[in-house]
């Protein structure tokens, strides 16, 4: 996405300068970013990189240290409840209302942004339907999979049609099953122009739901861009990834490196970075470098945070 | 039938009306909840009292009774409804608003939900308390009728106990709210406040008896209960029990001082939480 492009689009938050610190740690260390209206901006990045800090502060339930934060024109510090109104939030941990049935959680959700009760009645209908709940209305939630829950949680935040969908960690702790049909559900939402803003520490997760993604690390920003422009900007199109045993990747790594136009060491294998990954592996076999395993893939956000931060996302 | 946003929030949240009115879908969802365990609310309603004013106000009160004639010149069930309605509603609000808030708080954190909304922590506080509140209105009123039935009142002015009763629950569980809230610990605050806040309440307050039969050094206990405080006036407005306007003063004041710095300490302790 262009400058040009940017300068066109309705701004819906603003950070400048941001920041977030606790004595003498600063969880959010002065950041700079814009999110357009119908985007999907993503924060990827480890636990502890500031993601959640940065969320919460946007969500007007935490106040920052410093720095100037607009959304919708409006500062979230001054104008709490005026914000909240056109967010919709999904936390990390799921909080619904456990004594509740699932219908009534919507129910009340919707009592809470003041509206009226047949417009919540017939909001319900739509969000089970969207939210794959429609035979489980009438059953408390403490009898819900983690799935149900957290498909819940998300039909919950928009039975006031908000503006930003924010979701934190949408998929962690979910089976691989349950985090399709979630990303399916909001790639949805993403195709009717919701503004989403998603904290992940998932690379595919990443890929998958956003537009543009800004890498955090410590609080700071490494990166920002499309999924694609970044593994453009920040790694090759191929990654060689080899073992030879873990007592030997540190020995045949010097090797190595003269071959590729970048090498990662880690414990377990050698990620080799070249545009054409099966003609590097043709290259080492021929000088007589035979790995135990071989595996050619094409390079993701994981290997833009090896290059950016020198630490793998999931350790 | 999908999902399509069809007006946006920015049309449809009033947040001028929510800043007037959003407690009140606070204690809609209480209620709601309350609702479902109304059965065993409702049988507990009519059971505990009934159970009270045969074992203690009939059984111990035939037995003073007979004894002494009277307590405070009147039958001891008269002397001592006032104190038990005093009772079941500081009980019944501390119980409706300590469990709502270690819920909302630790066990599902819906309360940090509700703070997402426009919804403010005060208005959380508040709608917790008025929930609480409504259901210590139909408790101590079916504690009433049953005191009523077992001829607990003598005086057309026994009525005046419900309400006062009433006031106390509020100041007393705005008070408790904001202690639960900073509760670090919520089996530790259980055993606390069942073993050196409420029983001993119960017992120095000069519930079963006037405090002044108590040692000097035990009636301090009943100085600072607001179930004392409360019990004097109930006994003072529903029979005549003597009390100076001093005195009544200070009980009155008590009573309100209890509920606006509980009320406002309940609010502190909400938005400190809340925005950790």
């Amino acid at each position: 996405m262009t400058n040009t492009t940017n300068a066109s689009r309705e701004v819906l938050i603003k950070a400048t300068g941001l920041r977030k610190s606790y004595e003498d740690f600063a969880a959010v260390n002065g950041i700079d970013f814009e999110v357009f209206k119908g985007e999907s901006f993503g924060f990827l990045g480890p636990n502890g990189a500031g993601k959640s800090t940065t969320m919460r502060i946007i969500a007007a339930t935490l106040t920052r240290s410093g720095g100037e934060l607009t959304i919708l024109g409006k500062d979230p510090q001054s104008n709490g409840p005026e914000i909240k109104a056109h967010l919709g939030v999904v936390p990390q941990a799921d909080n619904l209302d456990n004594a509740l049935t699932v219908e009534e959680n919507l129910y009340v959700y919707g009592r809470y942004f003041g509206l009226p009760k047949n417009f919540i009645r017939e909001k319900i209908e739509e969000l089970l339907d969207f939210a794959q709940l429609m035979d489980k209305r009438s059953v408390k939630v403490e009898a819900l999979s983690g799935g149900m829950k957290r498909r819940l949680t998300i039909a919950r935040a928009l039975v006031s049609e908000p503006e930003i969908l924010m979701l934190d960690e949408p998929t962690t702790g979910l089976d691989p099953q349950a985090r399709h049909i979630l990303w399916d559900r909001l790639f949805r939402l993403k195709e009717q122009g919701v503004t989403l803003l998603i904290t992940t520490h998932y690379m595919d997760e990443a890929e998958q739901l956003c537009d543009r993604i800004m890498v955090m690390d410590k609080g700071s920003i490494m990166a920002e861009d499309s999924p694609a422009g970044l593994i453009k900007q920040y790694s090759t199109r191929e990654v060689l990834e080899v073992r030879f045993g873990s007592d030997r990747n540190y020995v045949v790594a010097p090797q190595l490196e003269v071959m590729a136009d970048r090498i990662e060491v880690l414990p377990d294998r050698i990620l080799l970075y070249a545009e054409n990954g099966e003609a590097l592996l043709h290259e080492m076999n021929e000088k007589g470098l035979h790995p135990v395993t071989s595996l050619v893939r094409r390079s993701s956000l994981e290997d833009v945070f090896l290059r950016l931060t020198g630490r793998t996302l999931v350790e | 039938m999908a999902y399509k946003p069809r007006q946006g929030s920015l049309k449809i949240v009033d947040v001028a009306q929510i800043s007037r009115v959003g407690a009140l879908s606070v204690t809609e969802a209480r209620l709601r909840i309350m609702w479902k365990f109304a059965w065993s609310v409702g049988v507990t309603a009519a059971l505990n009292p009934t159970l009270y004013m045969l074992s203690v106000g009939i059984g111990v009160g035939k037995l003073i009774n007979a004894h002494s004639g009277s307590v405070d010149g009147v039958k001891y069930l008269t002397f001592l409804a006032p104190a038990l309605l005093a009772t079941a509603a500081i009980q019944n609000s501390m119980d409706e608003v300590v469990f709502p808030v270690l819920e909302g708080f630790k066990w599902t954190k819906s309360f940090f939900a509700i703070n997402s909304t426009p919804v403010s922590a005060r208005q959380i506080a508040d709608g917790v308390l008025f929930a609480a509140i409504l259901r210590t209105a139909f408790s101590v009123t079916i504690y009433g009728v049953v005191i009523y039935l077992f001829g607990g009142f003598t005086s057309g002015r026994g009525w005046v106990a419900i309400p006062l009763a009433l006031f106390a629950g509020a100041a007393f569980g705005a008070f408790i709210m904001g202690i639960a809230v900073a509760a670090k610990n919520d089996d530790t605050f259980f055993m606390l406040l069942g073993r050196f806040v409420m029983m001993p309440l119960f017992l120095f307050s000069g519930t079963f008896y006037q405090l002044t039969t108590m040692p000097i050094f035990l009636r301090w206990i009943g100085w600072l209960s607001p179930l004392w405080h409360t019990t004097e006036l109930g006994r003072y407005l529903t029979y005549g029990h003597h009390l100076s306007l001093a005195m009544v003063c200070v009980h009155v004041g008590y009573l309100i001082a209890m509920f606006g710095f509980g009320l406002r300490y309940a609010h502190q302790q909400f938005e400190k939480r809340l925005s950790k």
